[in-house]
């Protein structure tokens, strides 16, 4: 548990002093939705509508960044060296990374959606609510991201083939955050949707825990 | 035996993918409800068998073979490798046929159910795969990350089959059995449609086979070329 902790310390004081998140990924987020209100159009139970489907592309996107960004710290020269070097238990690092990722992408994802109740006239209880099923989301992107990011880090065009590998992969969480979030609009059923999260968040950290030492070696 | 069994392969193929086509076309009759598109079901479910389980299982366990320190060797990066490639191809070809099917039924080519849709995404799952072994030119490293990308990507098998039940949307259920697992199709229909997964299954191992067989020549080309050029480098500098 310390070294997952130190691990999550050592991304969150490099985003701390970075600010990337901040001043890069954010903006990009928000200026996402705004795009996507003027895409919709300005009618305003159209854009109700369509909010949990349209915060949740944001999401996924944003995700994607903060994936990209987290995998290029590691893929600097040295440091994967570095890490096998003090032979750190592969689990505690593949868990520390996403700690760190979900604490990021909390933080945006909390933002994003008060920016989707207010620019896309989601009803207030609705996004309150839907706040621990986003939680749930963004764990399991974080852990799947973590996966993915190493998989793509270090190849030949590393930036274009993350998405190409992760956001397929995505689409189940896109859709049962996007159900959820509905559901809890129109007051439908929320259980299935939380249910598929969870199994998604299990089997992410079941297949990381085992195989992010293989991925490592590489 | 085993030389026997892979010179048996080809024929063997090619001849109950014959005999599919004659009984499914000639001998078995239209559907009362579907009528001749019926005969569309002799390929369709076959093809989707081979390539969301049979390949991507093949793949998958080719891929855990790898990754077990003690079973690891390039033929079972080979093998997973030439999977994926004929699993991305009868990918294809089931939502290709599902379409030509779903036309006539549903009225468009292509609806926003949960089969086709999980079907598509892991047709893009395969596509990333290919991706990710372009771009890594170390055979170690791109082993080792296909294979993992491989069994993350074994978690969408399941999110498939049981998307039918998690989303309730238009594509039919089970076709052969019932829930209380009776049989649904019978007479020559449900023989033509075992005759048809048989066929596809063998299809599958011979397009498999012959595809590891090119992936190994490429691989020893490539050490011979490099052994030449070794080779080329000492004579020069003993020179």
């Amino acid at each position: 548990m310390r070294l997952v902790l130190l691990v999550a310390q050592k991304d969150l004081l490099i985003e701390r002093r970075s600010r990337v998140l901040l001043w890069q990924v954010a903006p990009f987020g928000l200026m996402t939705l705004v795009l996507c209100g003027l895409a919709v159009g300005p009618n305003a139970s159209t854009q109700a509508k369509l909010a949990p489907g349209l915060f949740y592309i944001v999401m996924t996107l944003v995700a994607l960044l903060v994936i990209n960004r987290t995998s290029q710290l590691e893929s600097s020269r040295g440091t994967a060296t570095s890490v096998q070097i003090l032979g750190i238990d592969p689990g505690a690092v593949f868990l520390g990374k996403g700690l760190a990722m979900f604490i990021q992408l909390s933080i945006v994802g909390t933002a994003l959606l008060a920016g989707t109740t207010v620019l896309l006239h989601v009803p207030l209880h609705a996004a309150i609510l839907t706040l621990p099923v986003l939680l749930l989301a963004t764990a399991t992107l974080s852990l799947a991201g973590v996966l993915y990011g190493r998989i793509a880090a270090s190849s030949a065009n590393a930036g274009t083939l993350l998405p190409a590998l992760a956001l397929p992969a995505f689409a189940p969480v896109l859709i049962a955050g996007e159900r959820a979030f509905s559901s809890l609009i129109t007051s439908g059923p929320l259980a299935r949707w939380v249910w598929l999260l969870g199994v998604a968040l299990g089997a992410y950290a079941c297949v990381g825990l085992l195989l992010y030492g293989a991925l490592e070696e590489s | 035996m085993k030389q026997l069994t892979r010179r048996a392969l080809g024929p063997l193929a090619l001849a109950s993918s014959v005999a599919t086509f004659v009984m499914g076309y000639f001998i078995t009759p239209p559907d009362k409800v579907q009528g001749e598109l019926a005969r569309l079901l002799y390929i369709h479910p076959a093809q989707a068998w081979v390539a969301l389980y049979l390949s991507f299982g093949a793949a998958t366990i080719a891929s855990a073979l790898y990754l077990w320190p003690r079973t690891r060797s390039m033929v079972a990066d080979r093998v997973a490798a030439s999977a994926v490639e004929v699993s991305t191809l009868f990918i294809g070809l089931t939502l290709l046929t599902g379409s030509i099917w779903g036309r006539p039924t549903w009225g468009v080519w292509w609806v926003w159910d949960a089969r086709l849709t999980s079907t598509a995404v892991l047709g893009v799952l395969m596509l990333g795969y290919l991706a990710l072994r372009r771009a890594n030119d170390d055979p170690q490293v791109r082993a080792k990350r296909s294979a993992v990308f491989a069994i993350l990507t074994a978690i969408n098998i399941p999110i498939i089959h049981f998307s039918v039940m998690w989303w309730t949307t238009l594509h039919q259920g089970a076709t052969v059995f019932t829930e209380n697992r009776q049989l649904k199709i019978h007479g020559s229909m449900a023989w033509t449609l075992l005759l048809s997964f048989i066929a596809f299954s063998l299809d599958f191992a011979w397009m498999v086979r012959a595809r590891y067989r090119i992936a190994d020549r490429e691989a020893g080309q490539r050490d011979s070329e490099l052994d030449a050029a070794l080779k080329a480098r000492r004579t020069e500098s003993a020179s």
